[in-house]
């Protein structure tokens, strides 16, 4: 099971299990990953599972589609990285991803 | 000396009840958090059961606020399958119908239940409301492509199963009483736009009919309206709103008002007794009234809320409202509440267009605003609304002008 990494503005780590075909929203949900709600339960319609991806994670998700990109503009502290974590479907090529909790959000 | 142990009982394992123990753990509340609740699911997530569950595209699992196993973790207690029967205030037990349960604090979150359509043959195996996960379970049994849907009520859930099941292929037709859809929640261009693309897809939307009676034995065949027609049915699914579950805080003696009466800190009329979700009455700052939300952001926000009191942090209930659906490959957003507006601006064309948003003014000030497919002007009007901005009207409407620059 790929292992994603959770960075918190204050420099704290969370390692997570990610179950394939989950999103990434889900498996901070699933445990407990401070400032990631995902209060719309993954319907992009609330942003409140806005993070940072780093590279080179980043460049190879699937780009955010239409939607998406609206929430992000309107998303706390949006980034050049920024995603809505409800949008990324864990897979085998996500092992080890950092993503990066926005300041304002926990 | 240690203290002794706190006991939080929370009565309803909806989304209200489970997010607050969830956060009362978030908190450090260290004492016991138990759950109980009627359904034998453990607090699920209710949005997707008229979307994504009912299209068969999210597995029940998935519905679940938090899995057992973290629910184990954060040692929080559920126990579903138990209806409670009533409250003891003085002496701080509440009544199940297996024993009794004693609290220090109790949160009742007992939600709300689907309206029942008062009719003979209401009841027949056929005729089916939509709140519950099992609710929902009966209703894909019986929606095979090419099968007949019959929908009363063209409200959020009539119409989210009427786009899914006329996905599925199945034949639907849509009733609602009233002269468009939506009528309680939006303007009549908003409700022109989704009859239009209901009917581009083949609804049978029917709108100001009534339903006089349903007909069959032992299932209903046909369900006839009060201009004589009638509309043959494979199964009928009801959605014509909810009910609070409010029997068990009256027969409590607590306030009760269209809801559990609550403060803006979730605290009913008695100091050990607080509510949280669709089934309070609230002080809302935004409408500068009580109210009671039916929404999944009101149930989780109050729940936030209700855990901060508990854990003696004052943290007062003041978001601003906002509501979702999705229907085909729409989604529509609304932030604020439009009641009570002197005007309506649109920006781009509900009557050609598939995207477009409406924005609600009172006294100049932007109160709310609905946007189909146009989620910037949906996160920008809510920033908007939040902080109570008078904005240009013709602003808005001009698509040339961003919102973001109005901010």
């Amino acid at each position: 099971m790929p292992k994603l990494r959770f960075v918190q503005a204050s420099g704290e780590e969370q390692v997570v299990d990610a179950p394939l075909g989950k999103s990434v929203m889900e498996a901070a949900v699933n445990n407990m990953v401070r400032g990631i709600i995902g209060e719309c339960g993954g319907a992009c319609s609330c942003a409140t599972c806005h993070l940072y991806v780093d590279e080179p994670w980043f460049s190879r998700l699937l780009p955010p589609d239409a939607m998406e990109q609206g929430m992000l503009e309107g998303a706390i502290e949006p980034g050049p990285r920024s995603r809505l974590s409800c949008q990324i479907d864990v897979s085998d090529q996500h092992d080890g991803m950092i993503l990066r909790i926005p300041a304002g959000q926990s | 000396m240690t203290e002794p142990r706190q006991t939080v009982v929370i009565v309803g394992a909806g989304q209200a009840g489970g997010e607050t123990a969830i956060q009362l753990r978030k908190l450090g509340f260290a004492g016991r958090v138990l759950i109980i609740g009627e359904e034998s699911q453990i607090p699920y997530k209710r949005p997707p059961l008229s979307k994504a569950y009912l299209a068969g595209t999210a597995s029940e699992e998935s519905l679940h606020l938090l899995p057992q196993v973290s629910l184990d973790k954060l040692d929080i207690e559920c126990r579903g399958n138990t209806r409670v029967m009533g409250v003891d205030r003085h002496g701080q037990r509440v009544l199940t119908e297996h024993g009794a349960v004693s609290y220090d604090k109790l949160v009742l979150a007992t939600g709300a239940r689907a309206r029942e359509l008062n009719l003979p043959g209401a009841h027949r195996p056929n005729v089916l409301p939509l709140r519950t996960v099992s609710d929902v379970n009966r209703i894909r049994q019986r929606c095979q492509a090419g099968r007949r849907v019959v929908i009363v009520g063209g409200g959020f859930i009539g119409l989210e199963v009427a786009a899914v099941c006329s996905k599925l292929g199945l034949q639907v037709t849509v009733l609602e009483g009233l002269p468009r859809v939506l009528a309680r929640v939006t303007v009549p261009q908003v409700s022109a736009f989704f009859e239009r693309v209901h009917r581009e897809a083949g609804v049978d939307l029917r709108t100001g009919v009534q339903v006089t009676a349903l007909e069959g034995e032992p299932e209903v065949k046909q369900v006839v309206l009060d201009d004589g027609s009638r509309v043959e049915a494979d199964v009928v699914i009801v959605g014509i709103g909810i009910v609070p579950n409010v029997e068990l805080a009256q027969d409590a003696g607590l306030a009760v008002d269209n809801g559990i009466v609550v403060d803006e800190f979730t605290r009913t009329s008695d100091p050990h007794i607080l509510a949280a979700g669709d089934c309070t009455n609230h002080p809302n700052e935004f409408a500068g009234r009580r109210l009671r939300l039916e929404s999944v952001q009101n149930a989780m926000e109050q729940a936030r809320a209700a855990a901060a009191t508990l854990a003696g942090k004052v943290e007062a209930y003041r978001a601003v409202p906002w509501f979702w659906s999705d229907q085909y490959d729409l989604k529509l957003q609304m932030v604020g509440l439009s009641a009570g507006h002197d005007r309506c601006v649109l920006r781009g064309d509900p009557a050609t267009a598939r995207s477009f948003a409406a924005f609600y003014f009172r006294d100049g000030q932007l109160i709310a605003a609905d946007a189909v497919n146009r989620a910037s002007e949906f996160v920008f009007a809510k920033k908007l609304v939040a902080s109570r901005a008078l904005v240009d009207p013709a602003a808005l409407a001009d698509e040339k002008i961003a919102l973001k620059s109005l901010l």
